[in-house]
């Protein structure tokens, strides 16, 4: 029988992670965003309600927007992860985290880990968003603080290309 | 937060995947997990063993088969369903329903076989597939059975498929001609479900099925009966919906009570029924 066919506490797990390879036995009780965190050391990614509401543990998972507190660890065996960490390039903010900070789209920041992430997926796929899509793409983002206005802002920002270089 | 200790396997083939949740008694499968996770967390469900599915390519398929009829994999995701040009094509109101349940990170993740098997009652597919008569191809250790949507659901997050069986498919009779409505109230938009309801029109009488009222999606039989005739105008269809309400016995909860679940009902399913009959033309 092939090792994959036996059901087993652990497992081992290869995943890159913001263009860097790792490899990893990982418990099959650990949630994904445990492991970016804890074992990677990645701890821009939030957890913030631990249901899949509040979207503060965002990540891309082969490009796709998911809650990173709704997969095990060992589902992300083989895909390719981008978490907050993943956004600049070289010390230089994407023009997302960049369009944040001017346009002061946050107040406590925890939830803009998830916010970065969303916009950026939503960016990716949609170079020019409505404001209805802005909003619909942030929709499982909860924001606590801004009331969202400088959020939409922010990212209107981007697709407008009002952002310092 | 930290599971009970589980074990966990990826099978590779459905005929695999089959003999795993018949080998392990408590064996769950795993389809996109946006509700097992959390059912996991709370520890309301607590698989020793969970078989995540997501290697079985051939249950992320959406096809046309040769009859017309469309079939949706079981693990094909929402948001695999609100970009279709085959579901855009033959049933646009699955990808306009599938458009509308959380949000970009859950449709991403969540599955049309989840969706259904976990048969929340607050779930928006169950009624409307329901409306749709569609069928649902399970798979076990027997080989393949095809159950009804009358049959699928058989309770609050319970259905037909049994131990150690797993839902392949599930197929959308061709429509021909036929539309179909969709008309929900909801906590916020998109948010938890107080009543929906969805009806199908093909030439004689529509079928109308209210979700969120009782543990399986309900048919509206007398409605349908009095719509029988075809007249699909407004007054009549709203005429028809009245006294579905007191056929109904749906709960009382912190979001809704009885009396207002009879009263959305009504007003919802005469709504699915009118957008199903505009469509139609």
């Amino acid at each position: 029988m092939e090792a994959g066919s036996v059901p087993a506490v652990s497992r081992a797990v290869s995943v890159v992670v913001n263009g860097e390879a790792y490899e990893r036995e990982v418990d099959a009780r650990r949630l994904l965003v445990h492991f970016l965190r804890d074992e990677l050391d990645l701890t821009g990614t939030h957890v913030g309600c631990d249901t899949g509401n509040c979207g503060a543990c965002t990540i891309l998972v082969d490009g796709e927007a998911v809650k990173s507190c709704m997969l095990l660890a060992v589902q992300a065996d083989g895909v390719e992860i981008t978490t907050v960490e993943g956004l600049e390039e070289d010390g230089i903010l994407s023009p997302l985290q960049q369009a944040f900070s001017e346009h002061h789209a946050l107040q406590c920041g925890y939830c803009t880990p998830g916010m970065l992430v969303s916009a950026t997926y939503l960016l990716n796929n949609n170079s020019e968003p409505t404001e209805d899509e802005i909003r619909k793409a942030l929709q499982g983002n909860i924001c606590r603080c801004t009331g969202y206005v400088n959020i939409i802002g922010a990212v209107q920002a981007v697709v407008k290309g009002e952002v310092s270089a | 937060m930290l599971l009970r200790e589980v074990q966990y396997v990826r099978p590779e083939s459905l005929a695999e995947a089959v003999r795993l949740l018949g080998e392990y008694e408590d064996a769950r499968a795993l389809a996109g997990g946006q509700s097992l996770t959390n059912a996991m967390k709370q520890r309301v469900g607590s698989p020793e063993v969970v078989v995540d599915l997501a290697d079985l390519t051939e249950l992320r398929r959406i096809e046309r088969a040769a009859d017309g009829s469309l079939e949706l994999g079981a693990m094909v995701t929402y948001a695999q369903l609100v970009v279709s040009p085959e579901v855009a094509a033959t049933h646009p109101v699955i990808g306009e329903v599938a458009a509308q349940i959380a949000d970009v990170q859950v449709r991403n993740r969540g599955t049309l076989g989840g969706n259904v098997c976990w048969n929340d009652p607050t779930n928006h597919f169950p009624p409307l597939l329901a409306a749709l008569e569609a069928r649902f191809t399970i798979v076990g250790p027997e080989g393949e059975r095809i159950v009804a949507a009358e049959e699928f659901f058989v309770g609050v997050f319970m259905t037909a498929v049994g131990p150690g069986e797993l839902l392949a498919k599930v197929t959308i009779p061709a429509a021909g001609g036929t539309g179909t409505g969709f008309a929900s109230v909801t906590v916020g938009r998109d948010g938890t479900c107080i009543v929906n309801a969805a009806a199908c029109v093909n030439g004689g009488a529509p079928r109308v099925a209210i979700g969120c009222v009782a543990g399986t999606p309900v048919r509206a039989a007398a409605m349908e009966q009095a719509l029988s005739g075809g007249d699909l105008a407004a007054d009549a269809v709203r005429a028809a919906a009245r006294g579905l309400g007191e056929t109904l016995d749906p709960p009382s909860d912190v979001h809704a009570t009885a009396d207002y679940r009879r009263h959305l009902a009504e007003i919802l399913a005469a709504r699915a029924v009118l957008q199903a009959a505009e469509r139609a033309r």
